[in-house]
């Protein structure tokens, strides 16, 4: 750019002319296309924080849950003069309107405006009657991290926070003071493999007992109604159910025995306030000093912590514990809707394609097809709790149940019928895919497979569908990734806050469709939402929802890899 | 076949000078006869009236420009057309004397006696062996041992087996455009046709190539009957017997080769081989 000369003479031309030419830059710089690029780069640039804002912000909520904070203890003054003791995790800190606390009855100096304040996790709900309490940081003195402080986790009434004082058996003092913690280490283990044989006992041999007690009951009722069952069935019914009932006894024998040893230990703690607490050692299930564990010790309590979020069944409502049995019920219920989806949504779509004339009416019925993936999956959610439950589970149920009724088998809501009810919801995607790879099969192939003396059934088998199947892995991929993220249909058709037992173990026939069973999506508005202890409860839900973004992730990724291979290998498309 | 005295042609192009004599159509054994043939796509006439014998182990090729009905005339033999929304065909294709278009006949069977080769090479996104074998797998010939015998045989007699027996498993789409097209008619006389039809098999190919389709042609006739379209005088005046010409849906002229090309009858021929329209 040459800048022109600026002499008084041309000086009242220059302005204009100065204007024209930088519109003209401009309209040059429009039609080079670079501010459509920018926009563009601008979109991706929003879209990809977006994305991956959100991926941090509830992997940074839902992973600090699990890491060991330390335990503060302290003393809190509060204005009329009254002192107590403080003893607990500081879970956040937030600046409110002085007002605001004014309102819950708090005395303010009149010249405070704001006020900082921070929530303190106390735990001992069985002793405090609330585990988490908000304190002003003003009023907040002596902040120390004694070593000794512990902290249990527990089965029954959340953490534990305090002093171990003694460790007792069969109620008499065997180590106090330092001494205590060092016996309590090896009682907490023994107390552990304890409290994990007789969780094997009950949830899964006396369960067992349950499950075929239950079968007997139901072979009888049905030989009844078959009319008079004869003396050898009898016989053998009876012989049966003795057999399991001397197996409860056995069991239930052994687990009373179990029970009274795990019930030996207890510890003395004093807590917040200057209590003194007992805790039984048989609902301890995880004992540590936080303020007193190096980073290494840490690290190995949060791996510990996450693998039993994901490996353990919830406990507490749902408020501790893990999520596993609602990871197992997600992926099973989303691989039982894919083996329904991807042969109905194909055999659909080679139809559509191949077979049907096509005219108006093919085309009305694409439309609609279209249109169906569009319909809010809460209807889906009715209709198949009209259709599948009541209508198609009720039929079953009259045919093929009649010993169980009234109580329905398959005539209740259950993971059978949440997959089929998502697989409706998901089958325009499949159609739509699979048409369009069937679509983009070469006239040349399948002409050449016609001209070998194939029929159309033969080509279609043996060369376009498997031509296709990179198309059809698209479709699942979309599907999967819509069906494992829905909840809303699920809790018309099928999902629980608490399902008693996976829907696939070791009981004959070992796959139970007619189950109830859990799912991440709807745990995270369950335990969000509907739990009686929110403080406790929100990591959780960060750290489920995490999980369920990973799994979806993990399934997609998985489609997409056979995908490609599939792709790969019938690359002849790309020709 | 000398290699020496013609190096860049595989087939010895004198010889079969040589061997070529008039001949002579009506003493010809009779493989496929066409009576009154008519072909419409919807309301547009595609072939008119079309009347000719196709001799059996013989090289018969259509010549015509674009658009002229030769290939819509080969895709009758193997009943391709039928594919096509809209076709309406009158008249009688015969084989051995029964007529392909009756009711009874069942399609499947019709091709697996009249195979085809296309334009552009298409073999599937399978194997070599299987693309070989899949005429006879849909047979239901599962057999490991007849599928090997046959495989190597079609490769042999597509003049391919040297080139990739190192490779039967691997997958065919790696193959040249040649070979490709090598490989397509490896599996389309696996399954022992009785007619070859050929879709201008060679215009998609280098020249190499070509010569060596040329070639294959030239050793087939001797157990197939085989129809070849082309674009490509020269190749209908080295490989072919016969010749037919073909214009706006009619077939103008057909003779033995010698005869078209040397000594038309009608004007549009003479005016067409000479390069004056087409």
């Amino acid at each position: 750019m040459q800048t022109e000369p600026m002499n008084p003479v041309e000086a009242t031309a220059a302005a204009p002319r100065r204007q024209a030419r930088i519109a003209s830059q401009l309209g040059a710089w429009a039609a080079s296309g670079s501010p459509w690029v920018w926009l563009n780069a601008a979109a991706i640039a929003t879209s990809l924080i977006a994305v991956v804002g959100l991926l941090v912000l509830i992997a940074v909520h839902g992973l600090g849950h699990f890491w060991p904070k330390a335990i503060m203890e302290a003393t809190y003054a509060q204005p009329d003069g009254t002192r107590s003791q403080i003893i607990g995790e500081s879970q956040g800190h937030e600046v409110v309107p002085a007002e605001r606390l004014r309102g819950t009855g708090i005395m303010l100096p009149p010249e405070v405006t704001t006020a900082a304040r921070s929530l303190i996790k106390v735990g001992n709900r069985d002793a405090l009657g609330f585990d988490f309490r908000w304190v002003l940081d003003d009023w907040l003195l002596e902040i120390r991290y004694p070593e000794d402080l512990v902290a249990i986790e527990r089965r029954e009434w959340g953490n534990f926070f305090g002093y171990v004082r003694s460790v007792e058996e069969n109620g008499t003092t065997i180590a106090t003071g330092p001494e205590a913690w060092a016996a309590l280490q090896a009682r907490v283990q023994r107390a552990q493999t304890l409290a994990a044989q007789i969780r094997r006992i009950e949830k899964d041999e006396i369960g067992s007992i349950n499950y075929r007690m239950e079968r007997l009951r139901l072979a009888e009722r049905r030989l009844e109604l078959h009319g008079a069952p004869g003396v050898t069935e009898q016989a053998d019914i009876a012989a049966e159910r003795a057999a399991l009932d001397s197996e409860y006894e056995s069991l239930q024998g052994r687990l009373t025995a179990l029970h009274e040893a795990i019930s030996r230990d207890s510890l003395t703690a004093e807590i917040m306030g200057n209590r003194t607490v007992t805790v039984p050692l048989s609902s301890v299930v995880r004992a540590y000093r936080p303020n007193a564990m190096s980073l290494l010790e840490k690290v190995g309590i949060y791996v510990a912590k996450i693998w039993e979020f994901v490996s353990a069944e919830p406990r507490e409502a749902n408020t501790e514990g893990g999520i596993f049995p609602a990871i197992f019920g997600t992926v099973m219920m989303v691989m039982l809707m894919s083996v329904f989806v991807t042969p109905f949504g194909v055999v659909a779509a080679v139809y559509l394609r191949e077979y049907a004339r096509q005219g108006p009416l093919t085309r009305l019925i694409r439309i609609a097809v279209n249109n169906l993936a569009g319909v809010p999956s809460i209807v889906y959610g009715v209709f198949g709790l009209g259709f599948f439950v009541y209508f198609l589970g009720g039929s079953i149920d009259r045919l093929f149940f009649p010993e169980a009724l009234p109580t329905p088998t398959f005539g209740t809501s259950g993971i059978l019928w949440a997959s089929l009810t998502l697989a409706i919801l998901t089958v325009p995607v499949v159609i739509v895919a699979t048409e369009e790879g069937l679509s983009r099969v070469p006239r040349a192939v399948r002409e050449g497979s016609l001209a070998l003396g194939a029929t159309k059934a033969e080509t279609l088998w043996r060369t376009v569908l498997p031509m296709a199947s990179p198309a059809m892995m698209t479709g699942l991929i979309l599907a999967v990734a819509r069906a494992a993220g829905e909840v809303a249909p699920l809790m018309l058709v099928g999902v629980v806050k608490l399902a008693p037992s996976l829907p696939l173990d070791g009981d004959a026939p070992f796959l139970h469709l007619d189950r109830k069973f859990m799912h991440l999506g709807f745990h995270i508005y369950d335990v969000g939402f509907q739990s009686p202890n929110v403080e406790a409860a929100r990591p959780l839900v960060y750290a489920t929802a995490l999980l369920l973004v990973v799994i979806i992730i993990l399934l997609n990724l998985s489609a997409i890899a056979i995908r490609n291979r599939l792709r790969e290998k019938y690359r002849a498309l790309d020709h | 076949m000398n290699q020496t005295s013609t190096p860049t042609h595989a087939i010895d192009l004198s010889a079969i000078e040589r061997e070529r004599r008039h001949r002579d159509l009506a003493a010809e054994d009779v493989c496929l006869e066409v009576k009154n043939l008519d072909l419409y796509y919807g309301s547009k006439q595609a072939l008119k009236c079309i009347n000719m014998i196709i001799p059996r182990r013989r090289v018969s090729a259509f010549i015509g420009p674009s658009g002229c009905g030769k290939s819509t005339l080969l895709r009758c033999f193997n009943r391709m057309n039928d594919l096509v929304d809209g076709v309406r065909i009158d008249g009688a294709i015969e084989l051995d004397g029964v007529n392909i278009y009756d009711r009874q006949v069942n399609v499947s069977s019709l091709r697996r006696r009249v195979g085809m080769v296309f334009q552009k090479p298409n073999p599937f996104p399978k194997s070599i062996y299987e693309n070989v074998a899949y005429g006879l797998r849909i047979q239901g010939i599962n057999s490991r041992r007849t599928l090997d015998e046959v495989v190597e045989k079609a490769l042999r007699g597509a003049a391919l087996w040297d080139e990739v027996k190192d490779r039967l498993h691997d997958n065919a789409l790696g193959l040249s455009g040649g070979q490709q097209q090598r490989l397509v008619i490896a599996r389309a006389i696996a399954i022992e046709p009785e007619v070859l039809l050929l879709d201008e098999p060679a215009s998609a190919l280098d020249p190499i190539s070509t010569l060596k389709i040329e070639e294959l042609i030239y050793e087939l006739k001797d157990r197939y009957t085989i129809v070849i379209v082309t674009h490509n005088m020269q190749q209908a005046a080295r490989v072919s017997d016969y010749t037919a010409f073909m214009y706006m849906g009619e077939l103008v002229e057909y003779a033995d080769t010698d005869t078209i090309f040397t000594n038309p009858r009608q004007k549009r021929t003479e005016d067409y081989i000479t390069g004056r329209y087409g």
